[in-house]
């Protein structure tokens, strides 16, 4: 492990040790008065990773499907209508200004409205990480096509460039950082959609037990669940940083 | 035949493409702008076929501007551009390859393929397209080099790659922006001599800009000199040793130092 990842390590740590102190000592159930089996300590949370391992994947496959297809679907569609954005002025200017003012519509609130359209079905929550997902892609790759310089289009041009050999040997992989940029920012908030999306109505999912256990009072195992979740989201992060390595040679 | 020509067969090299025929550049009258900005206005300029032109002017009268009307990457307003009787942006396009002030190698391709770009995209294969850029990779002093990153390699090397970009092309007629511009003082002489080398070897049309005098006329035939905008052609100068063989020699005779003054003297009347 390389020396960059030892300090955030030892902060991490230190971090988790004073929470392990401060709710095993019934430290902190005590100043929020609060009974002490809600305040999990992480070695109780850990314990409960063990034991409901199996649960916890089952439901963990459950959400990882609905960011993944969810997410795959919002990188098609976003990179394509960047490209079309991009090649075409007049469509830009008619739906960009559309495109940035729909942020504005919190789409995780309308999870309810796709529940009662589509059911428990793994239906809504692949429209709803889709959704949340298409924003950053587009907006970003689409922000790296227009920042190619154009004196390298018009260079491509006298050297006998097609429209699309410009595209392909100049804009695309000027683009192409850009886009993962947007990828990555997309895969973090895919995860919080699938668990709004599990929230608004579903029977199975990380997002789905979360709900069992705030029921139940499970707050361990509801920790547990988050632990999941963040791991998910760092390790599909990760792959793409990954990714970016290998093929963004150039930076 | 041009002088050139006869030049490189008495030297007994062998042209680096397939000799591209001569094509004369005729400018007349011409008129260029930018929505109200006025860039050109009434210019003339002739470059005949294998001729070198300089043009020198002061900074932002429209020198790259004229050098993309030229390409067919522009229209004029007025006037005329004729590159090889070719009046129309599409004809100019084939007949012109132009390179922009900046090197713009694309820092994703290797140096090789950022020279071969214009056979790639007239459809060769990567190899047929690298063998045929890899010829003048060892004649214009790039051997070894062909697999370099654009960021591994020196300003002086840049410039070159992206000129024998633009000269794979095998277009007639070169437009070269301000080739050496961002160069140090002795790179410089050596490109301009490395330069005046590859012309006589592969003669083109070349119509070149840049603000260093000197270097336009060792290595152009004529030197046109640009008013401040909107650019005319406010004198012309013709060069008494084009692309001579010992640069420091042409550069420090009496006769181009004259030459030189004089230019100078219309670059600042123009200016002013
Ligand atoms: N695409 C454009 N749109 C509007 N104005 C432009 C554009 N390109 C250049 N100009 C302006 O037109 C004028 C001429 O520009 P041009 O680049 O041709 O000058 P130049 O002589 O090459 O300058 P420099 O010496 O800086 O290279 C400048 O004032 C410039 O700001
Ligand atoms: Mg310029």
């Amino acid at each position: 492990m390389s020396r960059r990842w030892l300090l955030p390590a030892l902060v991490l740590a230190t971090m988790v040790g004073a929470w392990q102190v401060a709710a095993s000592s019934g430290a902190i159930a005590a100043t929020l008065r609060l009974e002490d089996f809600l305040v999990p300590a992480p070695s109780e949370i850990a314990a409960s990773l063990w034991e409901n391992r199996s649960l916890l994947a089952d439901n963990a496959w459950v959400t990882l499907q609905e960011v993944l297809l969810g997410f795959g679907f919002a990188l098609v569609v976003g990179l394509g209508a960047a490209v079309v954005l991009h090649l075409s002025e007049t469509l830009r200017r008619a739906t960009y200004p559309l495109i940035v003012a729909s942020q504005t519509v919190p789409i995780i609130v309308i999870a309810p409205i796709l529940v009662v359209w589509f059911g428990y079905g793994i239906g809504p929550k692949l429209a709803i990480v889709a959704l949340i997902c298409f924003f950053p892609i587009v907006v970003n790759t689409l922000d790296g096509l227009r920042s190619v310089d154009p004196d390298a289009t018009k260079m491509m041009r006298t050297l006998d460039a097609s429209r699309w050999q410009t595209f392909r040997r100049v804009e695309a992989p000027t683009a192409l950082p850009y886009a993962f940029s947007g990828a990555k920012i997309a895969v973090a908030v895919a995860v919080i959609g699938a668990v709004f999306g599990e929230w608004a109505g579903s029977d199975s999912g990380l997002g789905h037990l979360m709900l069992l256990d705030n029921a139940q009072l499970e707050t361990a195992r509801l920790f547990a669940s988050v632990v999941v979740l963040s791991a998910i989201a760092i390790a599909l992060f990760g792959l793409l940083a990954l990714a970016e390595r290998r093929i963004v040679t150039w930076r | 035949m041009p002088a050139e020509a006869r030049e490189f067969v008495a030297e007994g090299a062998s042209p680096a493409t397939e000799g591209p025929p001569g094509v004369a550049v005729s400018i007349r009258g011409l008129g260029h702008s930018y929505g109200e900005l006025r860039t050109i206005e009434r210019l003339d300029l002739e470059a005949p076929a294998h001729g070198v032109v300089g043009l020198v002017g002061p900074s932002g009268c429209g020198k790259s501007t004229l050098l993309e009307l030229i390409s067919g990457l522009q229209e004029p307003v007025a006037g005329e551009v004729e590159v090889g009787g070719a009046g129309d942006p599409r004809g100019r396009l084939t007949r012109c390859a132009y390179m922009p002030q900046r090197d713009l190698l694309l820092p994703w391709l290797s140096a090789i393929d950022n020279a071969a770009l214009a056979l790639r995209n007239r459809g060769a294969r990567r190899r047929a397209a690298r063998r045929e850029a890899g010829r003048l990779f060892e004649r214009f002093g790039l051997a070894g080099f062909e697999g370099a990153a654009p960021a591994e390699l020196s300003g002086g090397m840049r410039q070159r790659v992206a000129f024998l970009r633009t000269l794979v092309a095998g277009k007639p007629v070169l437009a070269l922006d301000e080739p050496f511009a961002s160069l140090d003082a002795i790179t410089r002489a050596e490109m301009q001599e490395w330069l005046a080398a590859a012309l006589r070897a592969d003669p083109r049309t070349v119509v070149l800009v840049t603000h260093d005098v000197e270097e336009a006329l060792y290595l152009s035939d004529r030197v046109a000199v640009l008013s401040a905008r909107p650019a005319r052609v406010v004198e012309e100068l013709q060069a008494p040793s084009p692309r001579a063989p010992d640069r420091d020699a042409a550069v420090t005779d009496p006769g181009f130092v004259a030459v030189r003054e004089r230019a100078m003297l219309a670059l600042r009347g123009g200016a002013g």
